[in-house]
């Protein structure tokens, strides 16, 4: 997980010639944790693939419930000002999926 | 009653090596319906934070880290805005840029960010601009964060108006730019940049490029090797992994200037609750907060034995000047003990005894006062997008 101190220890085993790798910190993120999964329903696997291009899905469960105008909402804007790749149809899917599974 | 109350507090640290001890692990986050449910996760160079989102990643710090001034960097909490986010930097290639309509651009390495410019220490308090978002009534769309999108650490760096006056600013300068190592995985998601007007990012002695916090380098996921610190002000300028600092002629108004982190104009920052604002301007200065980090939420406490409370308060830059804490539903308050004074912008400690006089169940609120006399009000103030939260805060115990 810390590129960096495994770094210091090789350059101090070999000397000089690797203090340039000693200035490199790095990290290895974890993958989305399984608290993100969707609930299973009709249209789940296209919200998955659409949202987790992007993000992972734990903004979608953690949001307040809310009706089909909300999710059209969120949908669009994904669309509008993030430019997700989103077909209508599929943006229909969708929002019948989210007010679905996380609706009012 | 109010003269037994006064009674009940003991103000002040004396009496605290002899109060019980009242740790109850996991009882505020299950008490907690915004809490309720996230997973403690643990990210590298991070302890166990709660999460809010995995990718980018939004981890935010429990509450029983706030009975102390300073947070730990490992406690530190993290918001990110877009994926993937920076997780290697080779110090051999990164380079401070400062450009734009300035005499000399410079391309500075971290070396002579430390070496050619006086070295500042400053304590502030990050806060996300939306922390307590999740409390909102009614509720808003956006990151749901419980209170934990805070921390305050010491700070240092370069004064960025030193940095700004060895590139020497043009006439005509209107503001300044940031921007960091984070790029979007599609060029369609807006690049995070933020901008400070000239006049502070130019003459403020107090705005950093911290390279230093709490006495260690930066966390990768606060912002490593240097950040942004614009103390008084929400997180969202602390631009992490800074690399771009541009002097502009005109105000930038890019997606995360505006419509992005924008609060309603009006002098509360806030509208009537479902209301859309009429006009909106960046969001800028941090309200009064003051918060109980000990103890616990929903914590068992034993009748007619002192309990220590402890917790923080601070604003947005002019000092906390008094913190009271209330037993009674704020009918009665009394004076918290102040702890060490670590400057304008940094938390302030403070602590209480309070004996729990009768079996059942006891609400604790705690407001603080800042230099210009602002403060906490009983209702919380509304506002679409989730931010400026600043109502009284209370947790609820449980006396047997």
């Amino acid at each position: 997980m810390h590129a960096r101190r495994v770094a210091v220890t090789v350059t101090l085993l070999l000397g000089l010639p690797l203090l340039a790798a000693a200035q490199t910190k790095s990290i290895t993120l974890p993958p989305d944790h399984v608290f993100s999964d969707l609930a299973p329903g009709p249209g789940v696997e296209t919200t998955q693939r659409a949202c987790r291009s992007c993000h992972s899905t734990d903004y979608v469960v953690t949001q307040p419930r809310g009706d089909a105008r909300q999710w059209e909402g969120v949908v669009a804007k994904m669309m509008s000002v993030y430019g997700a790749n989103i077909t209508a149809d599929d943006a229909k899917t969708i929002v019948q999926y989210l007010s679905r599974q996380y609706g009012k | 009653m109010p003269g037994l109350d006064r009674r009940r507090f003991l103000s002040g640290l004396g009496a605290a090596a002899a109060v019980a001890s009242v740790a109850t692990p996991g009882a505020a986050r299950a008490a907690d319906p915004i809490l309720d449910g996230r997973p403690l996760v643990r990210y590298p160079e991070k302890t166990d934070l709660i999460l809010l989102t995995s990718r980018p990643a939004q981890l935010e710090t429990p509450m029983r880290y706030f009975d102390r001034a300073l947070t730990r960097n490992d406690a530190f909490f993290v918001r990110y805005h877009t994926f993937p986010t920076p997780s290697s930097v080779d110090l051999g290639a990164w380079r401070l840029r400062v450009g734009g309509r300035v005499d000399r651009p410079l391309e500075l390495s971290l070396d002579e960010l430390r070496t050619k410019f006086p070295r500042v220490a400053l304590t502030a308090v990050a806060q996300c601009s939306g922390n307590s978002r999740g409390r909102f009534t009614p509720r808003v769309l956006g990151g749901q964060w419980g209170d934990g999108a805070m921390g305050n650490a010491e700070w240092v760096g370069a004064r960025l108006r030193d940095v700004l006056a060895a590139a020497g600013v043009r006439q005509g300068a209107v503001q300044v730019t940031f921007e960091g190592l984070d790029r979007p995985a599609f060029p369609t998601v807006p690049q995070f940049v933020k901008s400070l007007d000239v006049a502070r990012a130019g003459e403020d002695p107090d705005v950093l490029i911290a390279y230093q916090m709490n006495g260690g380098e930066l966390p990768m996921l606060n912002g490593y090797p240097v950040r942004l610190i614009v103390p008084g002000w929400y997180a969202t300028y602390w631009v992490k992994h800074l690399t771009d600092v541009q002097v502009i002629d005109h105000v930038f108004e890019k997606f995360w200037m505006k419509p992005a982190y924008r609060i309603p104009d009006t002098a509360c920052g806030c509208v009537e609750p479902g209301m859309a604002p009429a006009r909106t301007v960046p969001i800028t200065r941090m309200t009064v907060r003051s918060f109980i980090a000990a103890p616990a939420g929903g914590a068992r406490v034993e009748v007619g034995r002192p309990t220590a409370l402890k917790g923080i308060a601070f604003d947005g830059g002019y000092g906390i000047r008094e913190v009271q804490v209330s037993d009674d539903g704020g009918v009665s308050w009394r004076r918290a003990q102040p702890g060490q004074d670590l400057g304008r912008y940094s938390f302030r400690e403070w602590s209480a005894t309070w004996t729990p006089p009768r079996p059942g169940r006891h609400r604790l609120m705690v407001r603080a006062l800042n230099g210009i006399g602002e403060s906490q009000g009983y209702e919380a103030l509304w506002n679409p997008a989730g931010y400026l939260r600043n109502v009284i805060e209370s947790i609820e115990v449980q006396a047997g």
